[in-house]
């Protein structure tokens, strides 16, 4: 049966948080928009987001800046963030929060009637100063109301929804621009061909790698596979954001504004240990700093529990109309997976996986680069990706909590605005997609519908979370690493004979798993070979052999091509509006 | 139940190769679930004994509303409900009740969905301040109890109003959702839409069983917003 053919102006693959608002500005435009997702919209990870989005509103404090947010954000990437994208999101912060509230969006407010604020990690006034609450939010569940709010605009806007539908590859001509996506209508099993002048990626994480992870099951780095099979590079892919509280075993996140609203960390002395190793920020110092410290805490034997594996957050000194009113989430999750009232006893917490900052390169304005032979970035047509998929990059080696809500709506929205004004320049219709280049997207699809013998999903998917979890951890070192990289390798191989027990059309949810699995497998590969090779500790990525940044030889982003070769991009220090902030040593 | 290994019944049909669905039983070792949840379950199921077993999850958490399904006779998520909770000998899992299945443990929500949109389910006011538009804290504190809902359908499946009338009664998930926009101190449309919910149907059909209340993951309660709509169609009538 011939593949069926649909046309569109622009293709949108995700419809979380990133999808939408760019989905939203294009339908608003009149663009012909389609969003394939392979949940409903609002089953996409964003809704899990709790604590906040980040914007210098000073509505708690009566003063705060951009450009106070812009340095935490610089300082916090540990510099590997480019500071012309960090600038423009920072600055353009304010007015993406009050767009989402005209949207409708049910934020907390304060007595004056404005949106609540929080204190979050990592955020300062005056260069470094005291803690601000610039963190804006709607109770513990700002994900929700913003990942709701977006897809009810898009439904007033009429955007064209293709809800569980699994994109699978991209489609490219000869040049390599990319003129669409191959995808299977999940319920039914049926191929489809998008054909657009605009493709936009906008799939979200990848924390599935790991075992035990605060991501949701479909964070499973589809985006980023396209892109590798593509042959283009992915980018900082060695920086994993491990949270410092992720609940025991079940790996649920436990916000960063529990610690915001007043909580904080103790070891099994009942010793609030942040205070020794960040006198200034304490608990709330960014995430990399805090889940070190905790994982020095664990080894050094003031881990709490027989196993001396994990730490408490400590909640039941706070005033029971916080919990109730800021935190009842996380009240609710810490009943549910720790079986603990929080208002009464500690959660038990853990250094958990938590957020993805490298993926797909792209500029300010979202296009996808990749370097030419002369080693410069140059545009690949067609393509553009937003969200955490992304590497803008605004998180560099590590972001700052509420930072990603923040980077989906900004950068979302002038994705949509890149494309409108690049269709109205650029009137011509992508080349038509031929038959060839459909098989050559159909190629995974159809080898698994075709082999009879050979290892089953689930189980090589968890075989490579172990291996993740054991060897590329918060603290990492050459040898582990190594060992976990040739593990890895041999895992590789064998997920290119994985069969199928399930061979029917109709939702067929074993073989979304294994398309899954060839992605998943990938995005592992890519950190483990980059965080192998990046010899220096930044950010998120800490080398017990090489405990130090090292800014003259590993200040710039590293790249990862799916045959295994490497590259490197300068970090941009070029903001358009401030002078650029010089690196420093981190302090908190 | 505290048990080396579980006894599960789920309820499977392939319209592919099944006639007619049938329960197929499976026993489980805790061992090889990775949480104690009724979704590690049914993720241990899928890896250790059958890969065709089809359901929906995403988040894990119960905040997505993917994994809505009756189990031991109640409808909740998959992924919050422990199995430590669970009584009897063996667990019965099986899709939402009124919907039709797609396959396993996946139904079809389109007419959920339709329902939900029919609402209207976004805010309507067209001023556009510089800055947030003002809503004092009590005014927004109406909203708790009707903003999060997650669209699981939980409650719209075990709802014998809505068995009967799937086409013309919206159901208690879209009347929260309606609900929660008429109260928004920043929407310009509430008599519109109180207007719309008018006639028989669309929202009188319920008839306050109150079984969405009770099986609502999330703790709400569609009865009450229910009731408090008509209560301020009255107030507005005067
Ligand atoms: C528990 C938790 C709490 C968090 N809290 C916060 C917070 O308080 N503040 C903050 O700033 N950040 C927070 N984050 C991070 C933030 O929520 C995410 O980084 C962000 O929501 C990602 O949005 P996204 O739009 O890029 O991707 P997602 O929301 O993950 O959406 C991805 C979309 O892509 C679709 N998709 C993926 N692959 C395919 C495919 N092959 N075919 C079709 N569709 C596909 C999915 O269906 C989905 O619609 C949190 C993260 C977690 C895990
Ligand atoms: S998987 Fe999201 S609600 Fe259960």
């Amino acid at each position: 049966m011939p593949i069926q053919q649909q046309s569109f102006d622009v293709i949108i693959v995700g419809g979380g948080g990133a999808g939408l608002r760019a989905a939203l500005q294009l339908s608003q435009a009149n663009k012909r928009v389609a969003v394939i997702s392979k949940v409903f919209p609002t089953r996409s990870h964003t809704v899990s987001a709790q604590g906040g989005i980040n914007a210098a509103l000073g509505n708690t404090d009566g003063r705060d800046d951009w450009r106070w947010h812009m340095y935490d954000t610089i300082v916090g990437s540990d510099y590997l963030g480019d500071q012309d994208a960090i600038e423009y999101m920072c600055q353009h912060a304010p007015e993406a929060v009050y767009e989402l509230e005209h949207m409708g969006m049910p934020f907390s407010r304060n007595q004056q009637g404005k949106i609540y604020q929080r204190a979050f990690g990592g955020q300062t006034q005056d260069f470094g100063g005291d803690l601000v609450h610039r963190t804006c939010a709607a109770a513990d569940r700002t994900g929700h109301a913003l990942l709701h709010t977006l897809y009810q605009q898009n439904i007033k806007s009429k955007t064209i929804f293709f809800s569980e539908w699994y994109a699978v590859d991209l489609i490219q001509d000869e040049q390599q621009n990319v003129t669409g996506v191959l995808a299977i209508d999940i319920a039914s099993g049926t191929l489809g061909v998008f054909s657009a002048q605009a493709t936009v990626l906008a799939t979200g994480g990848a924390g599935q790698i790991f075992y035990t992870t605060t991501n949701a099951y479909t964070n499973t780095g589809d985006g980023l596979g396209m892109v590798l099979r593509a042959n283009l590079p992915l980018q900082d892919m060695e920086m994993w954001q491990f949270h410092p509280t992720g609940v025991l075993g079940a790996g649920v996140l436990i916000t960063e504004a529990a610690r915001g609203e007043g909580g904080y960390l103790i070891n099994n002395k009942n010793e609030r240990y942040m205070e020794r190793y960040a006198p200034h920020l304490k608990d709330l110092s960014c995430r990399d700093v805090v889940s070190r410290c905790s994982m020095i805490e664990i080894r050094e034997g003031r881990g709490v529990g027989s196993e001396g594996d994990h730490v408490l957050l400590k909640l039941d000194h706070l005033d029971a109309k916080v919990l109730n009113e800021k935190l009842p989430g996380i009240v609710a999750l810490a009943k549910t997976f720790a079986g603990v009232d929080p208002s009464k006893e500690p959660i038990p917490v853990t250094p958990t996986c938590h957020y993805m900052m490298g993926g797909i390169p792209t500029d300010r304005f979202g296009q996808v680069v990749k370097l030419n032979a002369q080693g410069e970035d140059e545009c690949v047509r067609g393509l553009y990706a937003a969200g955490e998929c992304a590497s803008v990059s605004v998180h560099g080696a590590n972001r700052l909590g509420a930072n990603s809500l923040l980077d989906i709506v900004v950068f979302g929205r002038s994705v949509g605005v890149a494309i409108i004004s690049s269709l109205e320049q650029n009137k011509q219709q992508a080349s038509p997609i031929t038959e060839a280049q459909i098989e050559a997207a159909s190629q995974r699809i159809l080898r698994l519908r075709k082999t009879q013998e050979g290892e089953q999903v689930a189980h090589l998917r968890t075989v490579m979370q172990k291996i993740m979890q054991e060897h590329f951890g918060v603290f990492r070192t050459e040898e582990v690493m190594a060992e976990g990289l040739v593990q890895l390798k041999a895992v590789y191989q064998r997920v290119g004979h994985t069969k199928l027990s399930d061979t029917s059309q109709t939702f067929n949810t074993e073989l979304i798993e294994a398309l899954e699995l060839e992605n998943l497998i990938l995005v592992a590969m890519a950190s483990a070979e980059l965080a192998l090779a990046r010899q220096e500790s930044r950010g998120a990525h800490a080398r017990i052999d090489f405990p130090n940044r090292d800014d003259e030889n590993w200040f710039k982003h590293s790249l990862y091509y799916i045959d295994g070769k490497q590259g490197q991009r300068p970090v941009n220090m070029r903001p358009s509006m401030v002078d650029p902030f010089p690196l420093k040593e981190r302090k908190y | 139940m505290n048990t080396d290994l579980y006894h599960v019944s789920v309820y499977r049909f392939n319209p592919e190769v099944d006639k007619k669905p049938y329960m197929k039983n499976y026993q489980v070792k805790a061992s090889d679930c990775k949480g104690v949840m009724v979704l590690d379950l049914l993720e241990a199921i899928k890896q250790h004994h059958d890969p065709t077993l089809s359901f929906r999850r995403s988040c894990g958490e119960g905040v997505c509303g993917s994994d809505g399904m009756n189990i031991n006779g109640k409808n909740g998520l998959a992924c919050i409900t422990p199995l430590s909770d669970l009584e009897g000998k063996v667990i019965k899992l099986r899709p939402l009740l009124s919907f039709p299945v797609v396959r396993d443990l996946i139904v079809d929500l389109s007419q959920f969905y339709k329902q939900y949109e029919s609402v209207q389910p976004y805010l309507q006011n067209d001023t556009m301040p510089a800055k947030e538009n003002v809503q004092s804290y009590e005014e927004r504190k109406v909203l708790d109890g009707l903003y999060e809902c997650i669209l699981c359908a939980c409650c719209t499946s075990s709802c014998p109003s809505s068995w009967w009338n799937m086409d013309k009664f919206l159901g208690p998930s879209a009347l929260l959702w309606a609900c929660r926009f008429i109260m928004d101190s920043r929407d310009t449309e509430t008599m519109a839409r109180l207007e719309d919910l008018q006639g028989l149907y669309r929202l009188f059909r319920c008839r306050g069983v109150g079984m969405c209340r009770d099986v609502c993951p999330k703790g709400l309660n569609p009865t009450q917003a229910i009731h408090d709509i008509r209560e301020k169609m009255l107030r507005d009538a005067v």
